[in-house]
């Protein structure tokens, strides 16, 4: 701001000159400009519409009757199940660790912040593994968990266990920069004032973190739903039980059942477009509250 | 004197701000259950081989395509991922022009698409009889179902992670820096090639890293339009499915326990980048 204070006192000669010694000339922006629109149309806009052209490209009727297929509801149904699951355990676990890594000094502190950012490092396939391995057959808990009737493999459970490891540090990452940012003088006052623990936690910090923290379930919620690689390892895919609606598109896609397969990915297609223009929104009004918002 | 070394003996600096058990409680036990048990696993299952077998297993012909193939298309999709997401954040960052903000967000796209809704829409657009890849076909370039199909999945993962790492780096430079270079007689093209892009240089290899690392793991986007030729475009984690389903536990085991082993040493490059960065810049990339 002070500089431009400066520029605007000198003569507009002066400012034209600047103006042009620290642009590029109009050819070159041009260029730039076309090549990354481009790139942007081939890799973003076109993808995104040719599902939708694909899904309707029998009339609106028949994406209709695919879409009320038994086995497609259920598949939406899981879907929901595992987020509604998934999402509220790490948003509590994300809570945790951004009020222990933020608000505190301690030992092994940056190390722990690795720990929760390894799932990021994780090939999906692998998270999903890592659960064969533990429940499998073949595994050590696995013939004490068949004896007792216990399903988690091929199952929900282990579906939601996969769910929960891809998704892990979502809100964590989007609280803890945040938290960081805030300090402390907001709990310590409100501590000084005679408030407990938890009122000072409800009353204080959750409203200063309140945009942050639904930016990072966000995230979290669109990860968890569309989340395909750990889950296909540990579903089974057994049809109208353990696919979600990721399986369930590429069941449907490996049948040549494209209609259908792309009609599922528009529900899918149009989660994501709502959890852009809700985090889009997010950003315009409230970025001063999202401090991770520009760093995943 | 004896509060400092009072501090180095303990575990965590006093505070009056409560809580601290419980938050570190319930953050450790849930990291162990749901993160490092399951992680140690592998980690036991993989060293329960031997080293003979697990040298075998991960030496097998297969496998080590499928690694190459893996590393070597990330590599590649992260390279396209500098070049173009660098310009994408310099346009966003310096110019205006219609629908900037339409972009800015669209940008965010592969962070919320579920992988197998891209890998199935980048599969229609690029198959020989789809929209792009019909009017290449007769020129006798194939994109889907070749090893460059799985480039261009990896390039629509890694996207975002380039231009998001790269922008707020961007938007911080200041005005001054260009103004001085322009004053001591570079041109434009000058001051942005020796002034502007190596004070970007930290910014760009993060992005470059986390690109790269997320293209190795991938799975959903690339299964589709990879083709999925044993030897040929097969990726790493796609066999380790593969071994899955044969039951062979102990060769998808090994597979998993390499490309996590590179990954992890990626990471702990990562983050020595971003040491080396903030000490350098005074700003995290």
């Amino acid at each position: 701001m002070a500089h431009d204070a400066t520029t605007s006192q000198t003569s507009s000669g002066n400012t034209e000159l600047v103006r042009v010694a620290t642009s590029e000339h109009r050819l070159a922006r041009y260029t730039l400009i076309g090549l990354a629109l481009c790139f942007v149309a081939l890799f973003l806009v076109l993808p995104l519409a040719a599902v939708f052209r694909e899904a309707l490209r029998n009339g609106p009727g028949e994406f209709l009757t695919v879409l009320s297929d038994p086995e497609t509801f259920a598949a939406i149904e899981l879907t929901l199940l595992v987020a509604v699951i998934a999402v509220p355990l790490n948003l509590v676990f994300g809570i945790a660790a951004a009020w222990a890594i933020a608000k505190f000094e301690f030992k092994g502190k940056a190390f722990l912040t690795t720990l929760i950012d390894l799932p990021f490092s994780v090939s999906p396939v692998i998270s999903g593994l890592v659960f064969v391995l533990l429940f499998g057959s073949h595994s050590l808990l696995g013939p004490w968990l068949q004896s007792h009737g216990i399903q988690i493999l091929f199952a929900v459970p282990g579906i939601v266990l996969a769910t929960v490891f891809v998704t892990f540090p979502f809100v964590a990452r989007e609280l803890i920069p945040l938290m960081q940012e805030q300090g402390t003088s907001d709990e310590e006052a409100a501590l000084s004032l005679g408030a407990s623990g938890w009122q000072t936690f409800w009353y204080v910090t959750l409203p200063n973190i309140k945009w942050g923290l639904l930016y990072g379930v966000l995230l979290c919620n669109a990860r968890a739903m569309g989340e395909f690689g750990a889950v296909s390892v540990v579903s089974g895919h057994i049809r109208g039980l353990t696919n979600t609606m990721p399986l369930q598109v590429e069941i449907l896609y490996n049948e040549y059942n494209f209609v259908a397969a792309f009609a599922v990915a528009t529900l899918l297609a149009l989660l994501a477009l709502v959890t852009l223009v809700l985090k889009s929104l997010l950003e315009m009004k409230y970025s001063a509250q999202i401090a991770a918002s520009r760093r995943h | 004197m004896t509060a400092r070394t009072a501090s180095l003996w303990q575990f965590r600096q006093p505070s009056v701000i409560p809580g601290f058990g419980l938050a570190l409680g319930v953050t450790l036990s849930w990291l162990i259950l749901i993160i490092l048990i399951p992680l140690s696993g592998l980690a036991w299952r993989s060293s329960a081989l031997g080293w003979s077998t697990f040298w075998a297993l991960a030496t097998d012909q297969r496998t080590i395509n499928a690694l190459r193939i893996s590393f070597g298309t990330a590599f590649v999709a992260a390279l396209v991922n500098v070049v173009f997401g660098v310009i994408l954040a310099w346009v966003l960052v310096r110019y205006r022009f219609p629908g900037k903000r339409i972009i800015d967000a669209m940008v965010d796209l592969p962070f919320a698409l579920p992988t197998a809704v891209a890998g199935i829409a980048l599969t229609t657009l690029y198959a020989p009889n789809g929209w792009i890849g019909s009017l290449l076909s007769p020129l006798g370039i194939k994109i889907a179902f070749t090893p460059i199909g799985i480039v261009f999945a990896l390039v629509f993962v890694g996207l975002p992670f380039v231009v998001r790492t790269v922008q707020p780096i961007m938007e911080e430079i200041d005005k001054e820096v260009e103004e001085a270079a322009a004053t001591l007689g570079a041109n434009r093209f000058q001051t942005i090639s020796r002034v502007l892009l190596p004070g970007l240089a930290p910014a760009v290899l993060t992005g470059f890293a986390l690109a790269f690392a997320r293209g190795v793991g991938e799975y959903g986007s690339v299964i589709f339009i990879a083709g999925n030729l044993p030897y040929i475009s097969e990726i790493a984690p796609l066999l380790i499915v593969i071994r899955l389903e044969e039951f062979n536990y102990p060769a998808a085991t090994a597979i998993a326990a390499v490309m996590l082993i590179i990954s992890f040493a990626m990471l702990l490059i990562i983050n020595m980048i971003q040491a080396w960065s903030r000490r350098r810049y005074g700003y995290g990339a």
